[in-house]
């Protein structure tokens, strides 16, 4: 015989408004096993949690249902009320009968007796309540950062600084991503590598961060608080330790290639650092196009190296390391346009991207920050920028808006004014969505004291007219086609996640969107962390970002990473699969269902026959199980069960309703 | 319909733009279309282009569609728009620019308002102050419709609504000043 309390909640007029809660609680007076039943307005309250302590001296109560809300808020406040008042906290059940019956049911007759079920349900399964017990487990005092762009470099600093080592994985030969690549940031006009190369310096310099270039994660193992994580380091061909990035060698490398940081707008050698302030500042050489790779023949660089840093037969090197926390920062790419053949892009040359514009107008760019148009080297008069290229477009590209487009046309607008007299900017748009500090502003200025012509409308057409590019859209607002005689046209191209973002979710078990970007565990409340407890995200591989959301981002989940390398033990949740050894055949086909690889084979003496024998059965983990369920469904002979949602605990409650 | 080729549209509209703005003091450019104005506007359901499509046609350098517009003389100064507008810039008297303009230009799209507007201010200038007997009798004999609102006149006159005699006010020479200024400054603009 238990003494089980119940407790109804009126949720103040939420619940109480739709269903009868004091015929709930005289009903559920009656059910076995209840001692006692009552009703209060609102059982989260501090008052209300007092009416279950003092319930459960008086009564000496066993187990506890409160029949309130969803379990998902308060199911933790009432398992704390019950531990502060001397019971194991998992003797306990919630009946739903707020979000499950008064908020979506009318009749108060009906929503009254279906509370009623729900809470004989809770009560049928509260009986069968075994008291549980959390577990803990160590912690690895260090975190992983896997990408090396602003938002990536901002989550090192911020953890090196709280005392953590940090490693950033980049796979790229430097960090610094996409930040190194633009001109200047909007709204400020802030030179963009003026405000980030100190920040790779101070993570280069910083004694708690280590940074792995030309690297990738390969492996992700283990679980929250201790991953195991390996990473390749990619073949660089170049001794890091001898080399001092003298540039010797790609000054005297005679193979040019079109270089990938500067939009294939201006050549690179093959031995090369991506741009002047890289990080680390030491060459790789690009296997695919180096002559010595491709012909065996050359070796020069080998030869003027003067302190012979140059290895043709490095290999890629595999690390296995152990880290507690993971910062995924991957960034993003640049939706690729070329499936709008009405743009003309690929047919002609002077219809560029936003990135190939911001590479135009650096002043360390191909065209030292000219602004030249790539066919022939004149400097455009007519510039026609298109926006929500990718974006916004659910027939050829993304469904989302982009968020950054609005300011960078913007500020392209601007740097065209500024650095061509008498030229004008034509600018395509939908909505003008300017949401940061000072972004409206800057979209005014460029409107009117810049003179930036915006046409709202999407262009549906640019062909060739002698030099010209001509452009052709609506201006929707007069309702009337129009056409403009354009010396360059720059598309500003979607946001879209890095092309192997899948794979490396998968590899880290997080979950990502339609498109491809990380899922965040909560929209609104939970922005950082993912499903998967110990990995967090940062900047733009999560969703469209500019620079500044991107660096309050990688605070954020830096804040996150750094609060769960400071404890010593963590606890993990009770509710966890459990093994019936006894029962285990060892066929372990929960092990490839887990998707937390929480099960392991592990072997079992016993007593067979009077003899002792070796037998294989599956182990639960205890810490990396997260009570999915999974594999409670799919083992054959019914051995597994989730312990708080056993087979007898479900059975009960269908009983309960069903007889 | 024809494109508009806004390369060259836009380059010829630019020094009317500019005249717009001394003239009214508004920099159309700066108006960002939200069309408030015309949600407001008590006769935008009279009109062929509402007012912030007028603005726009100025915006995109259509100048000439601006001034053969019916709106602009259909426009009652009323004002509404110039007190609601959230970039503060008085559509009202972008539309009293324009008509002046148009006029100068020769397309008085809507005559009998221009009419009543020139009837309106010789009696104004005349008189110190609009005399309404006269103006709806000149007025009604220009448009040759001597009888219109002729049955309304009784009860005004009874009421005292209506003076059958000008009232000339005191200050006759300061109006006609004003009028000559504004006269010799119409030169000088031109």
């Amino acid at each position: 015989m238990r003494r089980t309390g119940v407790f109804v909640c009126h949720c103040g007029s939420n619940i109480a408004g739709t269903v009868d809660v004091e015929r709930v609680a005289k009903e559920a007076a009656k059910f076995p096993n209840v001692v006692f039943a009552t009703d209060y307005k609102y059982m989260c309250s501090e008052p209300g949690q007092q009416v279950i302590k003092d319930a459960i001296k008086e009564h000496n109560l066993d187990r506890v249902v409160v029949a309130s809300c969803s379990p998902r808020m308060h199911e933790p406040t009432f398992r704390r009320c019950l531990e502060s008042a001397g019971m194991n906290p998992y003797l306990f059940e919630m009946a739903n009968i707020r979000e499950h019956c008064s908020w979506v049911h009318p009749d108060k007759e009906k929503g009254t007796i279906k509370s009623i079920d729900l809470v004989r349900k809770a009560a049928a399964k509260v009986v069968k309540d075994e008291p549980l017990q959390k577990s803990s487990i160590g912690i690895t005092k260090r975190a992983l950062v896997i990408g090396g762009g602003i938002a990536g470099i901002q989550v090192a600093l911020d953890i090196a600084d709280a005392g953590f080592p940090v490693t950033i994985v980049e796979k790229e030969p430097t960090i610094g991503g996409r930040m190194a690549q633009i001109d200047k940031t909007f709204p400020t006009l802030d030179c963009s590598a003026c405000i980030l190369t100190p920040k790779m310096v101070d993570a280069s310099q910083h004694p708690n961060i280590e940074i792995l270039s030309y690297s990738e994660v390969e492996k992700v193992e283990g679980y929250v608080g201790n991953f195991d994580i390996t990473i390749r380091k990619k073949a660089r061909s170049v001794d890091m330790s001898k080399c001092t990035g003298c540039g010797t060698c790609w000054e005297k490398c005679p193979t040019k290639v079109d270089s990938e940081f500067d939009m294939q707008l201006g050549k690179r050698k093959a031995i090369y650092t991506p741009f002047p302030q890289a990080v680390p500042n030491k060459p790789v050489i690009d296997r695919v196009n180096c002559t010595k790779f491709r012909t065996g023949k050359c070796g020069i660089c080998q030869k003027v190296c003067p302190t012979g840093a140059v290895d043709y037969e490095q290999q890629d090197e595999l690390i296995t390391e152990k880290y507690g926390a993971i910062v995924v920062a991957t960034g993003f790419n640049q939706f690729d346009h070329s499936v709008y053949g009405e743009y003309g892009y690929g047919k002609y040359p002077d219809v560029i991207t936003g990135l190939h514009f911001e590479r135009l107008i650096n002043a360390s760019g191909p065209t030292m920050g000219k602004i030249k148009r790539p066919s022939d080297h004149k400097i455009p008069e007519t510039v026609v920028f298109i926006k929500c290229v990718g974006s916004r477009d659910e027939a050829k590209g993304k469904s989302y808006c982009s968020r950054t487009c609005c300011m960078y046309t913007a500020k392209h607008a601007t740097l065209v004014h500024e650095k061509i007299p008498g030229s004008k900017s034509y600018i395509f748009y939908m909505d003008v969505r300017t949401p940061g500090k000072g972004y409206e502003e800057f979209y005014k200025r460029t409107a009117e004291e810049y003179e930036a012509q915006y046409i709202r409308g999407r262009v549906s057409k640019v062909y060739q007219k002698g030099d010209k590019l001509v452009v052709r859209g609506e201006d929707s607002l007069i309702g009337r086609p129009v056409e403009i005689e354009a010396d360059m046209v720059v598309l500003a191209n979607a946001m879209v996640a890095r092309e192997d973002a899948g794979d490396l979710a998968r590899t880290l078990g997080i979950s990502y969107d339609k498109d491809n970007f990380f899922t965040e565990a909560h929209p609104k409340l939970r922005p950082v962390e993912t499903h998967t407890a110990g990995v967090f995200l940062a900047g733009a591989c999560q969703g469209p970002k500019d620079i500044p959301d991107s660096v309050a981002q990688a605070g954020a989940a830096a804040s996150k990473a750094i609060g769960l390398l400071s404890k010593t033990q963590m606890e993990s949740d009770a509710i966890v699969s459990n093994v019936d050894e006894s029962r285990c055949s060892g066929c372990m086909i929960c092990k490839g269902i887990c998707p937390y690889k929480a099960i392991d084979a592990k072997l079992i003496t016993e007593r067979v026959g009077g003899k002792m024998a070796e037998r294989q059965v599956a182990a639960v983990n205890k810490s990396l199980c997260q009570g999915c369920g999974a594999c409670t469904v799919a083992c054959r002979a019914g051995c597994l069960n989730l312990l708080g949602f056993t087979n007898e605990q479900i059975l009960a409650e269908v009983e309960a309703v069903c007889l | 319909m024809q494109p508009i080729n806004l390369t060259s549209a836009l380059a010829a509209g630019k020094d009317f733009v500019e005249k717009v703005r001394k003239a009214s003091g508004v920099d159309v450019k700066a108006c960002y279309q939200c069309g408030k104005c015309s949600a407001g506007c008590p006769v935008a359901f009279a009109m062929d282009y509402t007012p912030r499509q007028v603005m726009r046609l100025l915006q995109l350098g259509l100048t000439e569609e601006a001034l053969k517009s019916h709106s602009i003389w259909l426009c009652a100064q009323c004002e509404t728009c110039s007190a609601r507008c959230p970039r503060q810039l008085e559509p009202a008297k972008v539309m009293e620019a324009l008509r002046i303009e148009a006029k100068k230009a020769g397309f008085e799209t809507e005559d009998e308002i221009a009419t009543f507007n020139e009837k309106f201010l010789r009696s104004v200038a005349s008189n110190g102050r609009v005399f309404e007997a006269g103006l709806v009798i000149g007025f009604n004999l220009a448009t040759v419709r001597p009888f219109k609102d002729a049955g309304v006149a009784p009860s005004m006159l009874v009421n005292g609504k209506l003076k059958l005699l000008p009232h000339k006010i005191k200050g006759r020479d300061a109006v006609r000043r004003m009028f000559e200024k504004a006269e010799k400054m119409e030169g000088e603009h031109k």
